[in-house]
């Protein structure tokens, strides 16, 4: 009998899987969302470049068979515009986790958006720093136990979508790691995108979020919890802002055109 | 990518200049192929940012002024991975923030000049106090290559010969300037394009299949492969494998840094770069680097007008450092002065080469001016007597 291979394997780099996330982790969920959108558009794998920092998320793109960069904390959109001026025929891909991307990558994030530099962020949060055992993050709710909130969290949380939409992001939405549809399609939409593109995935970790801040380490329960407070945009729209309190509104929150990001150059003026 | 362009204006200003230390910096830059160039503002290093951001673009170049010196550094790796020649400039609390992408491009051997303007700790006046941050700075095992310019025309051809070792060992190069030079106008004369020397990276020539990012022969870099051709290469901090995927393995880890840090150790000779001075017959020398040079050859000829037969050794490699150079001429004098301007840094490390063979006296001057020549002829003087 032949053996049947994941038509998807082909983007996986030789050998490298299973992979290092833990059981139950949404990062293998993402992972697949995103080849499936690259299989489905047939974009030349050779033509992308994927990135990832420090942390779970910044995992996925080294089981890629991309071009790929990996290892320094937050530097993601630093290492990608460097790529992208010199090389703006390259697709970049940036897999980062919220703590990667706005915690200590915030200023790149906000100056990158800023720039409408012409990249694909899929962020994963997590709501909390889970490669190191579950640290408050900026994304982790108010009064949240965390390892290094043991009496609950008392900071506001930052809505990262919110944020990119205002520092000039001009394709931004949200989905989790329970609608694979939604997710899968706004992925597309974001790789044909020109200009700079995040998309938000809400994701459980059960290991450490679910552990310490749900008091759960089922992964079901984690994703039930994600998906209770998860709320479509055009609901969200009837609510008023007590009751939108510590829920996750879900949905495409810009999609606009405007100039991409070139740095100083006479090399290539393009008509954006 | 260079068949698109337009040029405006020439790489090579080839003529004699009356010109701005950090002006010269851009020229070297630009003469070499310079494509790449992000930086951010701080002074004394703000002119070769403003003139590489009017010149750059004339010869089909890339400027960036990002959000801090982090950008500056981790654009510029990422551009030279993708093929770019590359640089940044700064100042030394700009220099802090980058030694963490000097870390990473020495472990992914990306090619990359990196200029210090050196200044005090907030304050634009001279200094030499980076000079073990140069050699030290990131974490991790790592060997930098640092070279010390004590004039504009230095400043010119140093930047040149930091862009020729950074491509050919594909590890971070820095140019160690300082207030003194970098806001100094100066004679510079700037060759004719055909006798640059250029080096060229190292290609490979193997296909994507046969192609492993990080397997060299010992003590060398890899061949290169530019991100974008179907190479699929990981460039990874973490400990990576000759295929370039992390997989811990101690006896591999072992390895990989033998040879990032052999491919500098071993090729010293190549590398260090010096210039020695009246010491055919001397009797005592001088070790300086940087501008400290300028004071002290003015202080040879006080003292050698005093009949003290007296030398020097000029570092313009200041690390790696020549050891063997350094032992032979302890070996052949009576005493060795450490000239520099700082707290007395380097003059440590030439004791520790040195003291076996002779006597070293720390001529150091830590006031953010650069020594007269008065000052060292007086003190080699207090000391002989």
């Amino acid at each position: 009998m032949k053996e049947k291979i994941n038509p998807l394997r082909k983007y996986i780099r030789n050998g490298k899987l299973p992979h290092f996330f833990c059981p139950g982790c949404g990062c293998g969920q993402i992972l697949s969302y995103f080849l499936r959108a690259v299989d489905n558009l047939q974009l030349d794998f050779k033509k992308i470049v994927t990135i990832g920092g420090v942390g779970c998320t910044a995992r996925i793109p080294i089981y890629l068979n991309t071009d790929s960069l990996h290892g320094v904390h937050g530097r993601t959109l630093a290492w990608a515009t460097g790529i992208k001026l010199y090389r703006p025929d390259l697709k970049v891909v940036i897999f980062a986790g919220d703590g990667d991307l706005v915690s200590i990558g915030g200023n790149h994030f906000l100056h990158a958006t800023r720039r409408n530099l012409d990249v694909t962020v899929i962020m994963v949060n997590n709501f909390n720093f889970a490669m190191t055992g579950g640290q408050v993050a900026p994304t982790t709710l108010f009064n949240s136990v965390t390892m290094t909130t043991p009496y609950g969290s008392k900071e506001n949380t930052l809505d990262v979508c919110k944020l990119a939409v205002c520092a000039g992001a001009t394709y931004v939405s949200r989905w989790s790691t329970a609608k694979p549809i939604q997710t899968i399609k706004a992925i597309k939409k974001a790789l044909q995108h020109k200009g700079f593109s995040l998309i938000e995935i809400l994701s459980q970790c059960p290991t450490n979020f679910g552990r310490y801040a749900l008091k759960t380490s089922d992964t079901e329960e984690v994703l039930k919890w994600i998906e209770n407070k998860s709320i479509l945009k055009t609901k969200a729209k009837k609510l008023s802002e007590q009751e939108l309190k510590d829920r996750f509104v879900l949905g495409e929150f810009i999609h606009k055109k405007r100039p991409v990001f070139q740095g100083t150059t006479f090399l290539k003026e393009e008509d954006n | 990518m260079d068949k698109n362009l337009k040029h405006k204006s020439n790489r090579v200003n080839s003529g004699i200049h009356f010109m701005l230390g950090n002006y010269a910096v851009v020229e070297g830059a630009l003469a070499v192929g310079c494509n790449y160039f992000a930086g951010y503002p701080i002074t004394p290093a703000n002119e070769i940012s403003e003139l590489m951001s009017k010149r750059l673009p004339e010869v089909g170049g890339i400027f960036v002024q990002g959000e801090d010196e982090l950008f500056s550094i981790y654009s510029i790796i990422g551009a030279s991975l993708a093929g770019a020649k590359v640089m940044t400039a700064t100042a030394s609390a700009g220099f802090n923030y980058m030694q963490e992408g000097i870390g990473y491009a020495s472990a992914v051997e990306a090619p990359c000049v990196i200029v210090d303007v050196q200044r005090c700790r907030g304050e634009n006046f001279a200094t030499q106090a980076d000079v073990m941050q140069m050699r030290w700075g990131a974490s991790g095992d790592y060997e930098s290559i640092v070279l010390a310019p004590s004039t504009a025309q230095e400043l010119f051809d140093f930047t040149i010969l930091a862009f020729n070792l950074a491509e050919e060992f594909r590890n971070p190069v820095i140019v160690m300037s300082e207030t003194t030079i970098a806001l100094m106008r100066e004679r510079v004369k700037i060759p004719e394009k055909e006798s640059i020397e250029i080096y060229k990276r190292m290609y490979t020539s193997l296909t994507p299949e046969e192609y492993l990012p990080f397997k060299a022969k010992n003590n060398s870099p890899p061949e290169f492969a530019p991100i974008g051709e179907g190479y699929h290469n990981l460039y990874t901090l973490n400990y990576h494998n000759e295929d370039g995927t992390i997989d811990w393995d101690a006896q591999g880890y072992k390895k990989l840094y033998q040879r990032i840090t052999g491919k500098i150790r071993e090729n010293k000779d190549k590398i260090c770069k010096t210039e020695l001075c009246f010491l055919d017959d001397a009797d005592v020398a001088i070790i300086a680097y940087g501008s400290e040079v300028r004071p002290a050859l003015d202080a040879i000829e006080m003292a050698r007008n005093d009949g003290i037969k007296i030398g020097m050794l000029k570092l313009i490699t200041v690390w790696p450092i020549h050891e063997n150079l350094i032992k032979d001429i302890a070996k052949n004098v009576g005493r060795i002065f450490a000239v520099e301007m700082n707290i007395g840094k380097y003059a440590r490390e030439i004791e520790r080469i040195c003291l076996p063979f002779c006597p070293v006296s720390h001529i150091t001057k830590n006031e953010g001016i650069i020594h007269t020549k008065e000052e060292i002829y007086k003190a080699i003087k207090e000391d002989l007597s």
